[in-house]
């Protein structure tokens, strides 16, 4: 299954796939944003990969490490063939500035939660997507909770004791 | 109520019992048919996720305890197996099988705890009790091993807290020997109870493309007929060397959900027995000098020991930059932690990939459509714990 999809993807999408990795028996491509719903949807209908199972939709925050040059946000699709028993991730680096990207709610209905989480924590805007509000965090708040300039101890709704004035962060790093 | 709005706005939850916790459905109701149904979460948010981030690796380990708290050991494994794959360390076969052993029992546990919460929501009061007598042996069993009943942060990174306890055997046996004796009053009460037949079968149907569309897993995946269990498609802890079964459902309703979670507790008393039997002897920690702590008693009497263990204490351990995902079984469906590092101590991301909050997104195709009463089947089946739906 690893060299099928490498060339599956080579043979296709070549001008959109800009880097492969394996990193502890675990294969991730990196993609172009504008592509990810058209990689997607390749996957997922081609007979021989059957790649039917979305997973899961995360992201990484690299603000302040050298990776970041690369892009601040690095969105990870996590999908999974059942057919072949075969896990690997798809990547999208987006910039710090106003991360943007298609949606995949057309694909998949359980992607709208996922993504409106990471829209919820992170603030990457899924174009397209039906509804795309805050899923966790209250409506007061203000900001982007795991993003890495988003203080750890800070409390935003009114009820907070330490609102206007937030202790240090005590940051192990 | 205005003249032409048709609907009434029913709010179920935040508190209401059979929410299992703090659920809120928005629900549009015509009469007695739910026209829509909107779960609205995050009241138990509390930014798990970021303070994972914010710690040290192995520190990390009581935090996953307080997700699914209802199966504490499964997360503790599921963390535990990604860092242990971040950083490349193998452990000892004993481990392997004490892990094996104790995840099976908190799945018995855990669908013991939503065996009763489920029978209690649809009126059959007493098996509340019945369950969490049964649960209450697992629940002695984890304060022999780890000293606590419920966040039991037992399992940790490259083995275990400590050695298993002397009676461990004679403990698992008792309550595989009880819990299936048990079973079979189960089956009376419930399995072929025509009221409960009558409030489960046909209710809160999903097919087979729906769920997947859905993304869901575990036994709501499982009982529309899909076969997904982690456990046999990618074995992780050595459950290659165990034999069971996988149960299937064929309808994708809560009876076949319920006939599913039974079959899956006598499949894991399967597994646990094969545990014990074949339990091998062995260290019950990896030796990784400077990632895995030192044995506690070696801490004691040996001067190499101890400055491992307050070195890897005080300033924990470099994890190499990259990100690892490892899916567990947990018992409500595929529990998975992506863990980046980046070459510090600390964590860049640490992202859960909760099954229960996975599941719920289903929940309006669930109800939409039906009655009033059977959203609250269609929330007990699903087997939520908000715990980890809100993070």
């Amino acid at each position: 299954m690893r060299t099928e999809l490498s060339e599956f993807l080579k043979s296709k999408f070549a001008d959109s796939l800009t880097e492969q990795e394996l990193f502890r028996d675990q294969q991730s491509f990196v993609v172009k944003p504008d592509s990810i719903v058209s990689v997607c949807e390749a996957l997922l209908n081609d007979e021989n990969l059957e790649v039917k199972f979305l997973a899961d939709i995360t992201c990484v925050d690299w603000l302040g490490h050298e990776q970041e040059k690369q892009g601040r946000f690095e969105v990870v699709y996590n999908l999974y063939s059942y057919k072949h028993s075969y896990r690997f991730f798809l990547k999208v680096r987006l910039d710090g500035e106003s991360p943007c990207v298609r949606t995949l709610t057309g694909l998949w209905k359980g992607a709208n939660w996922l993504e409106r989480e990471v829209f919820d924590l992170f603030g990457i805007k899924f174009e397209g997507h039906p509804n795309l509000t805050k899923i966790v965090t209250p409506d007061e708040l203000e900001g982007h909770p795991l993003r890495k300039d988003f203080p750890l101890t800070w409390e935003q709704p009114v009820f907070s004791w330490n609102k206007d004035d937030p202790p240090e962060v005590r940051n192990e790093r | 109520m205005s003249a032409e709005k048709k609907t009434v706005t029913l709010n179920m939850g935040p508190q209401h019992p059979s929410t299992h916790g703090v659920l809120r459905v928005k629900l549009e109701l015509d009469g007695e048919r739910v026209v829509t149904a909107e779960p609205i979460i995050g009241y138990l948010h509390t930014g798990i996720e970021k303070t994972m981030e914010s710690m040290l690796y192995y520190k990390a380990i009581p935090a996953t305890d307080r997700m699914d708290y209802l199966a504490p050991m499964s997360n503790n494994l599921g963390y535990c197996l990604a860092v242990e794959k971040l950083m490349d360390i193998e452990v000892p076969e004993k481990v392997k099988w004490a892990r094996v052993c104790l995840v099976e029992l908190t799945r018995v546990a855990s669908h013991l705890v939503w065996l009763g919460t489920h029978s209690i929501d649809l009126g059959a009061m007493s098996m509340l009790m019945y369950a969490f007598r049964e649960r209450e042996l697992i629940i002695d069993l984890y304060e022999a091993c780890g000293g606590q009943r419920m966040m039991t942060s037992y399992i940790r990174i490259g083995g275990l807290a400590s050695d298993l306890p002397a009676d461990f055997e004679k403990k698992v046996r008792n309550i595989i020997k009880t819990i299936r004796e048990k079973m079979k009053d189960y089956d009376k009460l419930l399995t072929e109870n025509p009221i409960f037949i009558m409030r489960t079968k046909g209710v809160a149907v999903i097919s087979a493309e729906d769920a997947i569309n859905y993304c869901l897993s575990g036994p709501m995946l499982r009982g529309c007929g899909v076969n997904y269990d982690v456990r046999k498609a990618n074995p992780y802890s050595g459950y290659e060397n165990f034999d069971f079964d996988v149960p299937l459902g064929k309808n994708g309703d809560a009876y076949d959900r319920y006939l599913i979670r039974m079959e899956e507790m006598r499949q894991s008393l399967k597994i646990a027995e094969q545990a014990i039997d074949g339990m091998p002897e062995g260290p019950y920690r990896a030796h990784v000098p400077g990632v895995v702590l030192p044995p506690k008693e070696d801490v004691l009497y040996k001067m190499e020991s101890m400055i491992f263990h307050f070195k890897i204490i005080t300033d924990g351990f470099e994890a190499p930059v990259g990100s690892v995902y490892q899916a567990i079984e947990s018992p409500k469906g595929e529990l998975g932690f992506y863990i980046t590092g980046d070459g510090t101590n600390i964590p860049r991301r640490v992202r859960v990939r909760p099954p229960s909050f996975v599941n719920l997104g289903a929940l309006p195709i669930l109800t939409e459509g039906h009655l009033l009463a059977d959203v609250v089947c269609a929330i007990g089946s699903i087997d939520i714990v908000l715990g980890e739906v809100d993070r």
